[in-house]
């Protein structure tokens, strides 16, 4: 397409290595049940070079002083039962791989867990703490910390067996076409990424890369937050964050980036 | 301006006011177009250039590329470009494919922007709410009127 008026570019052929030894993999062969795309890419590839720079450095990387946050929290003891995450679970490098199997079906709860789920189901039933609002700091410092030690490691959610309802749910969700614009996800993140809409550079929507610092509001921003943006700028009534329409949404959209690396906290505009 | 001025001189004499056409009363032709002008009044190309720019109105070259319009930023790539639209088209098909595109593209991405029922999850503007009462088109007969006008113009 013609080179539109007053774009940035992005330079969609870099790769992701950060701190000169973490290769991240930012494109990928499409998931099988991914019937319209052949390649799934980060959405880092799409941002400017300048944004992108930002995540090759950790002391550049602005998410990352969040992580250091989250690793206060992991070791903080809270709630009656006296523990903390890390009386449990030892050095939060123990969780690596854990975040790129997330949302996840949990037997005994016999429902899909976002991972922000998960860790409040630890707080209040192992802790005997307060939940953590969710998509707020604790939440997001804390799913940051755990993104950050599964870096460069395939995300990789089941979608079969128990799970399969939920991502069926996902799928529809995100194919259906809302608000007063009328527009499904798939019609701004399939049928249009890599094309400019207005000022933004549209992505594939993936969320390997959340939680997600934001230059926009210099803050970290949780996948259910940003769903919610996406689907106001349709026109439309949200769904709540936190909703059983966005667990199965992420699901689904989780799905979609099987084999990319994640990257959390990315850097995005 | 013009407008306002002649609205006054008809209703001055004490006439009906305007034959508009509702969204619902709509008559498409074969291919989607529509004959008749919605709101009974000319447009006027200077507002319809207006509305194709702005945000919270038509907000059109978020996805299409207007070579006129070069001096307002950031112009889309999701449609075509609009250049020497109207050559290409009459302006019955302009005027159907700006009020109702999918009934000229079926399963068209462009929104429709004189609709007002069908709607999955209406929403109050860019609140993220519950859309209240009636909903209102996004642009209304007059507004549809201008940015035809104004597409008209997109020859040489
Ligand atoms: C008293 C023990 C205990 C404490 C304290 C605890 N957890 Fe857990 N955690 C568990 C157990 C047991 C499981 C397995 C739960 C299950 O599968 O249903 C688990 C599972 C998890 C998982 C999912 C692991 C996987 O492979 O799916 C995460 C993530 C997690 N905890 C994070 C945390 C965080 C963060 C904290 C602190 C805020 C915390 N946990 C505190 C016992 C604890
Ligand atoms: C009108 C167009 C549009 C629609 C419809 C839309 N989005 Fe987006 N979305 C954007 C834009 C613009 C961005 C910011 C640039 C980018 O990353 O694509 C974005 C960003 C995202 C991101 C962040 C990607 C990253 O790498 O940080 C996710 C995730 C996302 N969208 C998911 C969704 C989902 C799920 C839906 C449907 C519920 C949806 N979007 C609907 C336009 C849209
Ligand atoms: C969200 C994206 C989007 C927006 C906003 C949008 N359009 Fe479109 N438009 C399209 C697409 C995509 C097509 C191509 C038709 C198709 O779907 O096959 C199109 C086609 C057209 C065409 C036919 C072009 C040709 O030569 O074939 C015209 C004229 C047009 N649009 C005018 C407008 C006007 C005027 C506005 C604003 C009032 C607008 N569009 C807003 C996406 C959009």
């Amino acid at each position: 397409m013609a080179v539109p008026f007053g774009q940035a570019f992005a330079d969609e052929d870099a790769d992701l290595v950060v701190n000169g030894e973490l290769e991240i993999t930012v494109r990928a062969p499409a998931p099988a049940h991914l019937e319209n795309l052949d390649e799934i890419t980060s959405g880092w590839v799409y941002r400017s070079t300048e944004t992108q720079a930002f995540q090759l450095d950790d002391f550049e990387n602005p998410g990352m002083i969040f992580v250091d946050s989250g690793l206060e929290s992991w070791t903080t003891v809270e709630g009656e039962a006296g523990e903390s995450c890390a009386s449990c679970h030892g050095d939060a490098e123990e969780m690596a791989g854990v975040s790129a199997t997330y949302p996840k079906w949990n037997d005994d709860a016999e429902e899909v867990r976002t991972l922000t789920m998960q860790v409040n189901a630890c707080r209040t039933e192992q802790m005997g703490a307060e939940e953590w609002k969710y998509d707020k700091p604790d939440m997001l410092n804390m799913t940051a910390l755990l993104a950050s030690v599964s870096r460069g490691m395939p995300v990789n959610v089941a979608i079969d067996g128990p799970a399969a309802a939920t991502w069926e749910q996902g799928r529809d969700l995100y194919y259906t076409r809302t608000g007063i614009l009328e527009l499904s996800c798939a019609n701004c993140h399939e049928d249009n990424y890599g094309n400019n809409i207005r000022a933004d550079h549209l992505s594939q929507g993936q969320i390997n890369g959340f939680p997600t610092y934001r230059l926009k509001n210099a803050r970290l921003n949780g996948v259910h937050s940003r769903f919610r943006g996406c689907v106001r700028d349709t026109r439309a009534e949200t769904y709540a964050v936190g909703s059983p329409e966005f667990i199965a949404l992420e699901l689904y959209v989780a799905s979609r980036g099987n084999g990319l690396d994640v990257e959390g906290p990315s850097v995005r505009n | 301006m013009k407008r306002t001025i002649l609205a006054a001189a008809v209703t001055g004499l004490g006439t009906i006011a305007f034959a508009e056409t509702a969204p619902n009363d709509i008559t498409f032709g074969e291919y989607g177009q529509i004959e008749t002008s919605l709101s009974g009044v000319a447009g006027d190309p200077a507002a319809g250039l207006e509305i194709m720019v702005a945000r919270g109105k038509g907000n059109c070259i978020a996805c299409h590329q207007v070579t006129a319009l070069e001096e307002y930023p950031f112009h889309g790539e999701v449609g075509p470009s609009l250049d020497f639209v109207g050559e290409r088209w009459e302006e019955a098909d302009l005027r159907g494919i700006v009020a109702s595109a999918k009934m000229t593209f079926p399963e068209s991405i462009m929104p429709s922007f004189y609709k007002t029922e069908g709607f999955i999850r209406p929403g109050n503007a860019y609140t993220g709410r519950a859309a209240e009462g009636e909903i209102e088109p996004i642009l209304t007969a007059q507004e549809i009127e201008d940015v035809v006008a104004y597409l008209m113009t997109l020859t040489e």
